[in-house]
């Protein structure tokens, strides 16, 4: 649920990052922490457990410039991957404007993939929420893996609809900008569509 | 989308500041933020300049998310008032009219008795505020900054 501020002159988006446990959500967050010019980002917030997996999210408020006057910001969320964590990607997924579903490609994680999309989708409509409404992007992650699939293949389990999809190396930089850029006008367009 | 877009409009900004800033002083409190259920920072008063609030309201939202759910396994409707007790800061989260979220950040000049009494005056004041506001919302004239915006603006903002 976006939040428009005239009073600010601000709009603010709400992204959440979802996909299997390990796929590399955080380390998106993470990346674009470290490569995005202090004065635009606030701090990123992790809630981990005490060997670095998510626990409740990671949080990374970021500013995109501004469009006829409005600052536009985007809130960037994650969801624990883990499968038990379900509970908390619920709450995670209310008010949410726009998904990224980061896969792991490779092959001993294409069904863990599945179950996660499979996942998303239950939760979504749980609140009311369907992927035909909700603007979603796909990002491949760890293409630099030895034993991956090829993106045809994952493209055929994870995109039927052909929504923006993106190869990335996330732990390198690669993809990572591209995908959120993507996901971040597409939110951008359905608030403009909600609106008029 | 189930949800209606959150819109704060000047007018009703005025208020809501107007509450809060009255609160930190009746309470004496150190600072009071309103920020809606999805963490996002609607108004602030007090000492908020040594503070990160947009951390600080994520962290809140999703605390009382986090409550919010506990509630729903045990069959409770909502907790609605959380109280945390530190050595020198304590802090009054209050959910307002199931919608937003009063937080108050206190130290021992102040006592929980009081700012409990006076967070309970400001809920209804703010809770009025936020009905009128919703109904401002969902009327179908109203205006949006971005009903006019082009491709050309939104493709503008992600040149490199």
């Amino acid at each position: 649920m976006s939040f428009i501020n005239f009073s600010s002159r601000e709009i603010t988006c709400k992204i959440v990052y979802y996909g299997p446990g390990l796929c590399g959500k955080t380390t998106n967050l993470q990346y674009i922490y470290n490569k995005t010019d202090p004065q635009l980002r606030g701090k990123m917030i992790s809630l981990a457990t005490e060997t670095e997996r998510t626990l409740f999210f990671d949080f990374l408020p970021i500013a995109f410039g501004e469009i006829r006057g409005f600052k536009i910001r985007f809130q960037l969320y994650t969801v624990p991957g883990q499968i038990f964590y379900d509970a908390s990607r619920k709450l995670i997924l209310k008010g949410v404007d726009g998904i990224v579903f980061v896969a792991d490609s490779q092959i001993a994680r294409l069904e863990a993939n599945e179950e996660s999309m499979e996942n998303l989708k239950s939760n979504l409509a749980e609140q009311g929420y369907s992927l035909e409404k909700v603007p979603y992007v796909i990002q491949y992650n760890k293409r630099d893996m030895p034993n991956i699939a090829p993106v045809e293949e994952l493209r055929a389990l994870l995109n039927p609809k052909g929504v923006p999809d993106f190869e990335a190396v996330a732990s390198q930089g690669i993809g990572v900008f591209e995908t959120l850029k993507s996901i971040a006008k597409l939110v951008l367009v359905e608030v403009r569509r909600q609106a008029g | 989308m189930t949800e209606p877009q959150m819109v704060m409009y000047e007018e009703e900004y005025r208020q809501i500041q107007a509450i809060v800033s009255r609160l930190v002083k009746e309470a004496n409190a150190r600072v009071v933020f309103v920020i809606d259920k999805n963490g996002q920072e609607i108004a602030k008063a007090g000492e908020v300049d040594q503070l990160d609030t947009t951390s600080l309201a994520s962290l809140t939202a999703g605390n009382i998310a986090a409550t919010g759910g506990i509630a729903k396994l045990l069959r409770e409707k909502e907790f609605t008032t959380q109280f945390h007790e530190g050595e020198r800061a304590n802090i009054h989260i209050q959910l307002v009219g199931n919608r937003v979220i009063l937080v108050v950040i206190f130290d021992n000049k102040t006592s929980l008795g009081l700012v409990r009494l006076r967070v309970k005056k400001a809920s209804e004041e703010l809770n009025a505020v936020f009905e009128e506001l919703l109904r401002k919302v969902a009327d179908p004239n109203r205006e949006s900054p971005f009903a006019e915006i082009t491709d050309e603006d939104i493709d503008n903002l992600f040149k490199d």
